[in-house]
Parts: C-alpha cells; structure tokens; sequence
C-alpha cells in the first residue's frame, strides 16, 4: 500500500486570466518516483512548483486549494515558507549552479540553515557529491568555479546542492532534457538509487523516461488532472481514453 | 555619415595632442615628479607645485565616494530588488531628475546650507574652527552630484542577474535577503565596482559645486574641516590671468591633460567591464 | 535600505526646497525680463534677461548642432556598422568623451580659440557645448536605436527602399520619442553647464546681436552674482539659481510628457 507524502486538494493555479490548473486532487507517494506526465504547456511544471511554493515569485499568479505535506497545509498562514522549501529540493530543467565554487554551491544551503560547523559542512559537501555520483570528478577541483563544470556536470551539481539541505522530497524539473544521454542516464541511476530515502516527483514529456523510472504516474492535459495511478497500470491499462491516445503517440 | 563618426573617435586624441602641446613648456621646466611633489604654488613666482590640488582633488573626491559608496549600494538594491513598481515609478524618475540639475545649483545649495550647516553645527560639534568652506561640504554635495549615476547604472547590473539563479537559490530555502546578499551581488560585483568607477570620474572633473564650496587655498588640507582646491577649481578660477603670466597657461592646461587622462583611463575601464558584464548575461 | 533611498530623495528635496525658498523671495518680473542697467551690479535696477536669452541662444544652437552630428553618427553605426569592431569602438570612444568634465572641452576650445586668434563669444561657446554634449545625446539615441526590433528594418527592405532610406524614414520615426528625450537631455545640459563657457564664451550685459558677441549665461550669471559682497546682488544669484531649476524642472516634465504622445507609433 502506497502512504501519500503530498495530499493536494482542488488545486487551482492562475497565471493573469489563464486558468493554468484545474481542482487537482491527488495524492503523491512516499518513497517513489511519481512521473508528472502530459504535453508541452499543460501545467506539469506549474504544479511542480506550487508544491514548492516557488510559484509565489511570480507576478500575477493566484492560488486557491491545499497542499497537505505530512498533513501540514503548506499554503497556511504562518507557515515558513523557507522551512517547505528546505523539505523540498528542487532540479530545474536547465542546471541553474550559484556564482560560486563547487564546494561553496553545496555548502551554501547548509550554511543558511544554521550550520556553523565547518568540519559538518565538509562532511556534508562530499555525502551529496556521491550521492549525486559527482565525487570523484570533482574532488580534486572544489575549490573552482561552479560554472566551469559541464551542463552534465552541473546539473549533478544541481542535484547535490539539493539533496544538502536534507529534504523530504525532489522536485524534478526534466531534470536531462538539456543534458547529453551519457549525463542523462547518470541522472536516472541516481534518481533511482535516491528513491530508497526521498520521495520523488519529476515532469517529463518523454514517455520512455516515464516508463523506465515510474512507480506512480499523474497524466495532466491543459491543467486538468486526467488519470492518475501506479505506472503498471497506466502504462498498460489506462482506464481514459485520451489518457491511451497520448500514450500511443496519438497526439504529443 | 563615416566622417561624423570617425571624427567622434578622434576627438579625444585631438583633445589630448592639443592640451599636451599647450602644456609641453612646463613639461620642458621640470620634471613630472617636481611638479607633483611641490607645494609651493606662486605663479608669479615661477613656481608650480601641482601637489596641494592633486590632494585636495583626491581627498574630495574620495570622500565623496566614501559617503555615495554605502548609500548608493544600499539605494540600489532597494530600487531593483524590494521596491513595489510604484516605489520604483516615483524614485526612479526623481534620481533622474537629480543628474540634471546644473551643478552650480549643487554650488549655490551648498553655500546656502551645507557651508552654514558644516561652520555652526559640525564643526563646534567636532572641536574645531572653520569658515565652513571644506573638504567636507565638497565631500557632501559631490556625494549627492554622484549618487544618480552610481544608483541608476548599479540597478540595471542588479536587474541583469538572471532569474533562475535567484529562483535555485529561493529552491534551497534562502530568504530574500539571503539570496540578494550571497547570489544576486556576488554575481553582480563586477557590474558595481563599474558604477562606482563612473561615479569617481564624474567627481573627479566636477568642476563648479566644488568651486564654489571648497574655499580654494592652495594648501595641501590636513583636516576634514580645512579648505582645500581641486584641479577643476584651479583652471576655472584663473583662467582669467593665464596668458599674463608666463608659463601659467601651460601649468593650468598641464591640469586639464591630468585630467583628461586620468578620467578617461577609469572610464575604458569601467566601460569594458560593463560589456563584460553585459556579455555574460545575454 | 529604506533609508538610504530616503537620503537619497531627501537630498533632491532638500536641494529644491533651499534654493527655492531662499531664491524666490528675490524672484520679481523685472529679473526676467530686463537686462542689467547701470548699477546693476552694484544692486541697482536690471534683470538677468541677458543671461537668459544668452542661455537659450547657446543651448538651443549647440543642441542643434550636436544633433546634426550625432544623428549621421548613430545611424552609421545601426545601420551600417552593425555589429563591427567600428561600431563598437566608437561606442566606446562616445562613452569616454562622455565622462569627460565640461571644463576640460573648456580649455581645449580655448586653445583652439588662441590658435586661431578668435575672442570669447556665443560662437565659440556653442562649439563648446556642442563638443560637450553630442556625445550625450548620441549614446542616448544610440541606446534607443539598439533596441528597436530588426523586423522593422525587414519590412521596410522587402518593399524595396535603400539603406537610407530605411534609416531615416523608418528607423527614425520609431525611436523618435527617444530622440526626442535625447535632444531636450542634451538641451538641459547645454543650459545648465557653467564649466564649458566661462573660457570660451565671456559674458556681457546686453543680448547679442551676432554670433561673435559674447554672451552671458545663466549658470554663470548664479556664479558672478553669488561673488559679490553686496546682499541685494547675492539675492538675485539666488533667484536666478531658482530660474534655472525651474527651467531644468520644466525640460525634464517635458521630456516625460513628449514621450507619452509619441508612443502611439511604435512598434514593440
């Protein structure tokens, strides 16, 4: 049986006068990799970054609903929204490393949490940089600027930096779209050893990602929520049509 | 159209050949460091120690800088980080409006409230005796004359910095403070130190405000509190005599080729690293 | 934070406030409307009429001047130069000359006037400002040209019209609100800028009649009037220091107000 992480009920996210999500109520799970599914511009990322609360930096965006994390409404009142952002990590679509060294883009997080231990920090620099697989390229180099890296690199950086602050969940914005397949499959193997210890939520638009990393799947379409289930059954049995259109390439 | 613009290039090295030609005779006299070091300053005399206006120059204009520095640093994150739109609709306009006012306006204020101010209040305040007329009410109406060129071009470089580095660092959990102190700028360092370059130029050739409040005597000043002359001052208060004296022309336009030259040296400077800059965002 | 943009605005206020206050007590209808008599200087009756006519004969010719140069220069380098080297030299030579301070163009026009044996006048002294302001008001329109979009310049070739004919009839009319703020940036300048003519451009106290006259100006008509020992004559310093805000003040609303009315043609 699957515990849901993430409860979001009747969701509604406008953008100006676009109706950009339509009530989304669904449940996302612990400790899986949950595929956000669906064409170019339905809202995926959208409700990626609602459940981040990152949405509140854009002019002209208006919430309506809950965003229930371990039962906790994110969207309350006296909520922290800096403490959700430390439960959530997020990759972006393109690697986004700070204007620092390598050593500093990880520590940086960290830091602003409270961590005034050095010798804490060191620690906590090289666990990410293996988790994210990017260790022994750059152990020599720590001290050099983040941007020197490659986008491949980078965006492992990215995943690092995230995983430093000791979140709950990673927010996957088609975190290879922008990579080389080599980067890419680097990418997927971590997210898949990752989901052991964090509960995972990543967009993409491409259908054999989805397939090969999916437990749980949410096919969105213009803002709407169409179908949402675990992968077996989704990929297999969808139960709606345009659900099946879309996955037999019917439209894209 | 070619002509025009060729001729847009070359009129900073007709401008400096001409002034480097009018000032070649008390080049011929002495030497750079003789006429730099020397204080004694009597034209009449035949003595021109340029050292009491390169001071006063640099203590005016420095600090005049040291007062712009933190407040247009501070201003201008304000403006492009926090400000609401209509903050920014007023402000902006209003700094604007503060670059064109003339400078012996900037003079004229400065007698009428800064000298006052400074001789009555700051000075008894301090422990000290002064007319007023200082480096100090140099100091403070500079830093005002400064301040729109500092601010306007520091809130742009803030404004360049993209927003998907801001929005990784917010994705960590960084306030907005945090973010704008350790991201937004770290990146926009470079882009700042340009701004604040520009501003040193504009201060260092600033030529009537500081005229009119410095109190010009040719003495190197010891004290905040002290009268002091400034490059600029020395050419505009006697240019009337210049060609009575001998060698004086040649003293006063050596001046202006200091000038010159200094200003456009830090200008290249912090023009090439705002292309840079720009460079690196696009 | 806050307090520092409060600095900030506070010192433009204070600035008007002072010399408002204390200029417009001396401001009278005969200051602006009569020339110094006799005496004048001495407190005696007049108006600065000569220091504002000199100042709108200057500024006005200087930016006329300016424009005609700065003009070909900013449509050479969009629409000919482009991206080149060239193009992106003499953006920086402009800058360069841009910092350089009014006194320093002051005394290089005073060589040339010794060179070539001519006495202070409103002739030179709009050589002066003219040197010291194109380069204003051409990286102003410059600033405005780069950013009009290329389709523009697309549409107007695929009907067939040459280079020119591009630059001056379409290019032209779309940054012309930028122009505008450009020239009357330029024209502010040209009015407020003591430095530039106090060499070159003397001072006198009737109107001039030809170019080859001197000609007072308002900023160093502040400037002289402020050096007296004589309270009454300080005072009218004052006031004309208060004219020549307001006229900056009235160039700068105008420069807003143009703008809006010429936006109605432009692409964005």
């Amino acid at each position: 049986m699957l515990r849901p992480h993430i409860t979001i009920q009747k969701l509604n996210v406008f953008y100006r006068e676009r109706h950009v999500l339509k009530d989304i109520t669904v449940d996302i799970p612990e400790k899986r990799i949950t595929a956000l599914i669906g064409p170019s511009g339905c809202g995926k990322t959208t409700l990626l970054k609602s459940l981040n609360r990152l949405t509140d930096l854009v002019d002209g965006v208006k919430v309506s609903g809950n965003v229930l994390v371990d039962g906790i409404n994110i969207f309350d009142n006296g909520i922290d929204v800096t403490n959700i952002r430390k439960k959530m990590g997020l990759i972006a679509q393109m690697p986004n490393p700070l204007p620092m060294s390598i050593y500093d883009n990880i520590a940086y997080g960290p830091r602003i949490h409270g961590v005034k231990d050095e010798k804490k920090v060191e620690q906590v620099v090289e666990h990410c940089l293996q988790a994210a697989g990017l260790w022994n390229e750059v152990k020599e180099r720590l001290n050099e600027p983040a941007s020197k890296l490659s986008v491949g690199q980078q965006q492992r950086l990215c995943l690092a930096r995230a995983l430093a602050v000791e979140p709950e969940c990673l927010l996957c914005d088609e975190p290879t779209s922008a990579l080389d397949p080599i980067s890419a499959q680097y990418i997927e193997t971590q997210l898949l050893t990752l989901k052991k210890d964090y509960t995972i939520v990543f967009v993409t638009h491409v259908l054999r990602q989805a397939r090969r990393l999916a437990d749980y799947v949410i096919f969105l379409y213009l803002g709407e929520l169409i179908e949402h289930g675990p992968a077996e059954t989704v990929f297999t049995r969808p139960s709606n049509p345009r659900t099946k259109a879309y996955i037999e390439g019917v439209f894209g | 159209m070619l002509l025009a613009t060729i001729f847009s290039s070359l009129v900073i090295f007709i401008m400096a050949f001409a002034l480097f030609q009018r000032s070649s005779p008390i080049l011929g006299t002495q030497s750079l460091s003789e006429l730099f070091l020397t204080s004694s300053w009597h034209p009449t005399k035949g003595e021109f120690g340029f050292y009491p206006f390169v001071i006063g120059t640099l203590s005016v204009t420095g600090l005049a800088m040291i007062l712009a520095i933190p407040i247009c640093l501070l201003s201008a994150i304000y403006l492009a980080e926090y400000a609401p739109g209509k903050v920014r609709g007023i402000v902006k306009p209003l700094i604007d409006l503060l670059s064109g006012i003339p400078s012996v306006v900037y003079g004229l204020w400065g007698v009428l409230l800064v000298v006052p101010l400074i001789r009555h209040y700051v000075a008894p305040f301090a422990g000290a005796t002064t007319t007023g007329y200082s480096v100090l009410a140099g100091g403070i109406v500079l830093a005002i004359m400064v301040f729109p060129i500092i601010i306007s071009v520091s809130e742009e470089v803030f404004r360049t910095v993209p927003f998907e580095v801001r929005e990784a660092s917010f994705a960590l959990g960084a306030t907005k403070w945090e973010t704008v102190k350790h991201v937004v700028v770290r990146k926009a360092l470079p882009g700042f130190l340009a701004a604040i370059i520009l501003g040193f130029s504009r201060a260092f050739g600033e030529t009537m405000a500081v005229l009119m409040v410095m109190g010009n005597v040719a003495k190197a000043p010891s004290s905040l509190f002290d009268p002091a002359y400034s490059l600029p001052a020395l050419i505009a208060n006697n240019y009337g005599e210049m060609m009575s004296i001998p060698l004086y022309d040649s003293a006063l336009l050596l001046a202006a080729l200091i000038l010159l030259l200094v200003i456009a040296f830090f200008s290249i400077l912090a023009r090439v690293v705002l292309i840079r800059v720009e460079r690196r965002s696009v | 934070m806050l307090l520092s943009t409060s600095i900030v605005v506070g010192s433009l206020l204070a600035v008007f406030a002072v010399v408002i206050l204390k200029g417009a007590p001396a401001l009278s209808l005969s200051m602006l409307t009569q020339t110094p008599k006799g005496g004048y200087y001495l407190g005696k009756e007049g108006g600065i009429l000569n220091a504002i006519i000199g100042s709108l004969y200057l500024a006005s010719g200087a930016t006329a001047l300016g424009f005609l140069l700065s003009l070909p220069i900013v449509l050479y380098i969009n629409e000919y130069a482009g991206k080149s080297r060239f193009a992106s030299l003499t953006r920086l030579s402009l800058d360069v000359l841009w910092g350089i301070p009014s006194i320093v163009y002051g005394a290089f026009a005073f060589i040339i006037m010794l060179y070539v044996g001519a006495r202070a006048s409103l002739l030179w002294g709009i050589i002066t400002v003219t040197l010291f302001v194109f380069p204003i008001m051409t990286r102003a329109i410059d600033e405005v040209m780069k950013m009009s979009p290329f389709k523009l310049r697309e549409a107007s070739y695929a009907l067939g019209s040459t280079r020119l004919e591009t630059a001056l009839k379409v290019v032209t009319r779309q940054t012309l609100p930028g122009i505008l703020t450009a020239v009357l940036l330029a024209f502010g300048r040209g009015i407020g800028d003591a430095a530039s003519v106090l060499l070159t451009a003397g001072y006198t106290d009737s109107v001039p009649h030809s170019l080859f006259d001197p000609v007072a100006t308002l900023p160093l008509a502040v400037f002289f009037q402020l050096g007296t020992p004589i309270p009454e004559v300080q005072q009218r310093a004052y006031a004309s220091g208060v004219i020549l805000l307001v006229l900056v003040l009235l160039l700068s609303i105008a420069s807003r107000l143009s703008t809006r009315r010429f936006v109605k043609y432009v692409i964005k």
